[in-house]
C-alpha cells in the first residue's frame, strides 16, 4: 500500500505544527482525538470557538494544536482568562482545557468561583494524578502513599475528589469518564459544549513516563487497563459504602441540573441600565 | 477606538459640567471617557470607590463590571476580555499589585493592551493600609520578571486622575502594552473640583489592526497589528517566547532576542512621544537649586518653591506626569545649569535614583513615609538649606 497516511480530524488540526510533542503512551493525544471527533460530531466550526489553557502537557492538547483561537495562559489561571472572554464575547464556545494541578491546584480558587457562578464555560480537566511536564511531583490529585519526585518517601496528603467538588460548587454538568471510555467521554463533551452553564468533565488519564513507570504501570495500555478494571458507573454505586469504593474511580454523569447563567445575568444588567439612560434622555 | 452610542448617550449627560469628587471617583468617570468596556477588580482599600462607581456607572455606558475572587483572576481577565477588541481595566493598591505581577508580564509578553490603575499604600507588607505612600514606583518598572518595559503616569490632582485615564487607555492600544496609573492614596481620597471633558475635544485611538493573514507577533514594524478573537483567524496568544505568528519557539535564541528587544523598544524608542512633564522656570534663568517631584509630593513641592521665591530665592521646579518611561532627556536638560536638584518622595528615594543617574549635578532625596505627606515647610526647609 503507498501513500500518506492522514488522519480523519487533520482538518481541526495546526497541521503544520505537527507531529505532536506527547509522549508514547500518554493519555493527551486521545483527548485531542476525542475532542476533535465531539468538535466534529457537533458540526460546530472552529471558527466560532476559543480554546484556552494554562501550563502542563494537557494545557497542549489544545493550545496549540486545535485549529481555532487560542490561549495559552499563566499557571493555573485559564479559567480566569476565559471568564474575560467570555463576558466579552458569549456568542463564542470558550473551552478550557487543561491538567490537575492546573485546574484543582494553583487554579483551584478559579475553578470552585466558575462553578459557583455557573459561568457558561466548558472546563476538560484531565486529572493525570500527577505534575507530569515538571518531571513527575506530587499533585492534589496523587493518591495517598505514592512515592512522587517531591514525595520521595510517600505522599501522605489525601487526594481531592474534583468532580464531586466542581458539582458541590455549584456547576450545572459535571461528568467524569477516563481515556478509556472514549465513545462515552465524547458524548460528554458534546453534552457539555452544548449546556448553558458552567460544564466540567474530569478525564483521568496517563501519564506512563512521569508517574507511571514510578509506579508499576510502564505503559499506556497498563493505565487503561486499570481504567476499565477499576472504573465502576456511578448508577451503580447507589448502595456501595465508601470503603467498598475505595480504590474505584466513579464514571458518569454526576450533575445536570439548569441554573441562572453568569454571563446572560451581567448583560442583563447592563440591558437594564442602559434602557433607564435612554428613558431619562427622552425625558 | 470611537465611542459607540451607548457610551455616548451616557457621557452627553456629564460633559463639559463640573463636579467635587474623591480622585478615585475621577478616575472612574475618566475611565468611561476614555471607552472602557469592561472592569474586574477586588476590593482594596484605598482603590475600592473606583471599582464601586464603575460597578454603578459602567453598565449606563453599555458596559461590564464584575468583581472576581481575587487580583490574579482580575488582570488575568481583564487580559483575556482584551483580545476580544475591548478596552479594560482593573484597579488595586500594593498587595493587589503584588499579585497581579506575574500576569501583567503576560500581557507585556503577549502585546496586550490593558490598563492598570495602582492606588499606592504605604508598604511594604499589609503595611498602613489606609495611608499614602509612593512606594511602588519601582516595582511599576521592575515588578514582573524578566527584561520588560511599561508605561507609568502619575497624577497630582483630582482632575489629572480623570484626564490621564484618556492617556493611558491611548497609550495602551498605541504601543499594545498594560499602563500602569501610579495613583496614591492621597490623590485618590482627597475631594477637588473636576471638569468633565467636552465630547468633541477627546481624540480617538484606535489600535492597530492587522489584516487576516498579516502577523500579530512581529514584522518591520516595532508595534504589529492585533487580529481579535472571533474573527476565524485562529489567533494563537501565548507568554512563551514565540514567533511572529504567534507560535512558540522557546529554543532559537535569536527569536527571543527579536521578540523582546522589540517589546522593549516600543516603548525605549518611543520615549519622546509617551514622556510627558510640567516644567515651572524661574525666567531669570539663575537658578542653582532645582526640585523634582511627582503625584500627591508634587503639590507641597510646588507651594515649597513658591514660597522659596517669594523669599527671593530661584529655585526651578520639574513635575514628572510620565513615571515610565523615564524622563530621561528631560531630566538632563533640567539639571544642565542646576547645583542641586531636591527629590520629596513618599518613599525612602526610590524615583531619585533614576534621576541621578541623569541628571548633571547633585540630587538629594527627601523622603517621608509613614502615611502623611510632605508638608510645604519641610520641603522649604530643605530648599533653604540646599541654596
Amino acid at each position: 500500500m503507498t501513500g500518506e497516511y492522514r488522519h480523519r480530524m487533520m482538518d481541526y488540526v495546526r497541521e503544520e505544527i505537527m507531529p505532536h510533542r506527547f509522549c508514547v503512551g500518554c493519555g493527551c493525544g486521545t483527548v485531542l482525538n476525542v475532542f476533535t471527533n465531539a468538535i466534529d460530531g457537533l458540526d460546530l466550526d472552529p471558527a466560532q470557538m476559543v480554546c484556552v489553557s494554562g501550563i502542563g502537557c494537557s494545557s497542549w492538547i489544545l493550545s496549540p494544536y486545535f485549529k481555532s483561537d487560542t490561549l495559552h495562559t499563566t499557571h493555573g489561571r485559564p479559567i480566569a482568562f476565559a471568564t474575560g472572554v467570555k463576558i466579552m464575547r458569549p456568542d463564542l464556545k470558550v473551552i478550557v482545557v487543561a491538567g490537575d494541578g492546573d485546574v484543582s491546584g494553583i487554579g483551584g480558587n478559579h475553578l470552585i468561583h466558575a462553578a459557583r457562578r455557573n459561568i457558561d464555560l466548558s472546563v476538560f480537566m484531565v486529572n493525570n494524578m500527577i505534575y507530569g511536564m515538571t518531571g513527575g511531583q506530587v499533585a492534589p490529585t496523587t493518591p495517598v502513599g505514592v512515592k512522587t519526585t517531591t514525595t520521595p518517601h510517600r505522599n501522605v496528603e489525601p487526594p481531592f475528589k474534583v468532580a464531586e467538588l466542581v458539582a458541590t460548587a455549584g456547576a450545572s454538568y459535571v461528568a467524569r469518564w477516563t481515556t478509556y471510555h472514549v465513545f462515552p467521554l465524547m458524548e460528554s463533551m458534546q453534552n457539555a459544549i452544548n449546556k448553558q452553564g458552567f460544564s466540567f468533565i474530569e478525564i483521568v488519564s496517563q501519564c506512563p513516563d512521569n508517574y507511571g513507570r514510578r509506579i508499576g504501570l510502564k505503559s499506556g495500555n497498563d493505565f487503561l487497563t486499570r481504567f476499565r478494571d477499576q472504573s465502576i458507573r456511578i448508577e451503580k454505586t447507589k448502595d456501595m459504602s465508601e470503603e467498598e469504593l475505595k480504590d474505584k474511580i466513579i464514571i458518569g454523569k454526576l450533575r445536570d441540573v439548569d441554573r441562572p447563567e453568569y454571563v446572560s445575568e451581567l448583560h442583563n444588567i447592563t440591558t437594564e441600565q442602559v434602557e433607564k439612560v435612554k428613558k431619562e434622555k427622552v425625558n | 477606538m470611537a465611542l459607540d452610542k451607548d457610551k455616548t448617550r451616557y457621557l452627553q449627560r456629564l460633559e463639559g459640567k463640573t463636579y467635587f469628587m474623591l480622585g478615585d471617583e475621577a478616575c472612574a468617570y475618566g475611565a468611561i471617557f476614555a471607552g472602557c468596556d469592561f472592569f474586574a477588580g477586588y476590593p482594596i482599600t484605598p482603590a475600592s470607590e473606583i471599582a464601586e462607581l464603575i460597578a454603578e456607572e459602567l453598565p449606563k455606558a453599555g458596559g461590564i463590571c464584575i468583581q472576581m475572587e481575587d487580583e490574579l483572576a482580575s488582570i488575568a481577565a481583564i487580559v483575556g476580555a482584551s483580545w476580544t477588541n475591548a478596552r479594560t481595566m482593573t484597579a488595586t493598591s500594593g498587595p493587589g499589585f503584588s499579585l497581579m505581577q506575574e500576569n501583567i508580564g503576560y500581557a507585556i509578553m503577549t502585546e496586550t493592551p490593558c490598563v492598570i490603575v495602582n492606588v499606592q499604600r504605604s508598604g511594604p507588607s499589609t503595611g498602613q493600609a489606609t495611608k499614602p505612600a509612593q512606594g511602588d514606583v519601582l516595582q511599576a518598572r521592575w515588578g514582573t520578571h524578566g527584561d520588560h518595559n511599561i508605561i507609568a503616569l502619575s497624577p497630582n490632582s483630582v482632575q489629572e486622575c480623570l484626564d490621564l485615564m484618556l492617556d493611558c487607555f491611548d497609550l495602551a492600544d498605541t504601543y499594545r502594552t498594560p499602563v500602569i496609573l501610579l495613583m496614591d492614596g492621597e490623590i485618590g481620597h482627597i475631594r477637588e473640583s473636576v471638569t468633565m471633558p467636552d465630547l468633541s475635544s477627546i481624540k480617538h485611538v484606535s489600535r492597530k489592526l492587522a489584516k487576516p493573514g498579516e502577523q500579530v507577533f512581529g514584522g518591520d514594524d516595532l508595534v504589529p497589528g492585533m487580529i481579535h478573537y472571533g474573527e476565524g483567524q485562529n489567533v494563537h496568544v501565548t507568554g512563551s517566547t514565540h514567533l511572529a505568528t504567534g507560535m512558540r519557539d522557546v529554543t532559537t535564541p535569536e527569536v527571543h532576542d527579536v521578540l523582546v528587544k522589540r517589546i522593549y523598544g516600543k516603548i525605549d524608542e518611543n520615549r519622546e512621544k509617551i514622556v510627558k512633564v510640567e516644567k515651572d522656570l524661574t525666567k531669570k534663568k539663575k537658578a542653582r537649586v532645582g526640585v523634582i517631584s511627582y503625584g500627591a509630593s508634587a503639590r507641597p513641592s510646588s507651594g515649597a518653591v513658591k514660597m522659596a521665591r517669594t523669599e527671593g530665592k530661584d529655585v526651578d521646579f520639574l513635575r514628572l506626569i510620565t513615571i515610565w518611561p523615564f524622563a530621561r532627556t528631560q531630566v538632563a536638560e533640567f539639571s544642565k545649569d542646576l547645583d542641586v536638584i531636591l527629590v520629596p518622595e513618599m518613599n525612602l528615594g526610590q524615583l531619585s535614583r533614576e534621576i541621578e543617574r541623569f541628571a548633571d549635578c547633585d540630587v538629594i532625596p527627601v523622603s517621608r513615609i509613614g502615611g502623611i505627606p510632605h508638608t510645604v515647610e519641610e520641603i522649604y526647609q530643605a530648599i533653604m538649606e540646599a541654596v
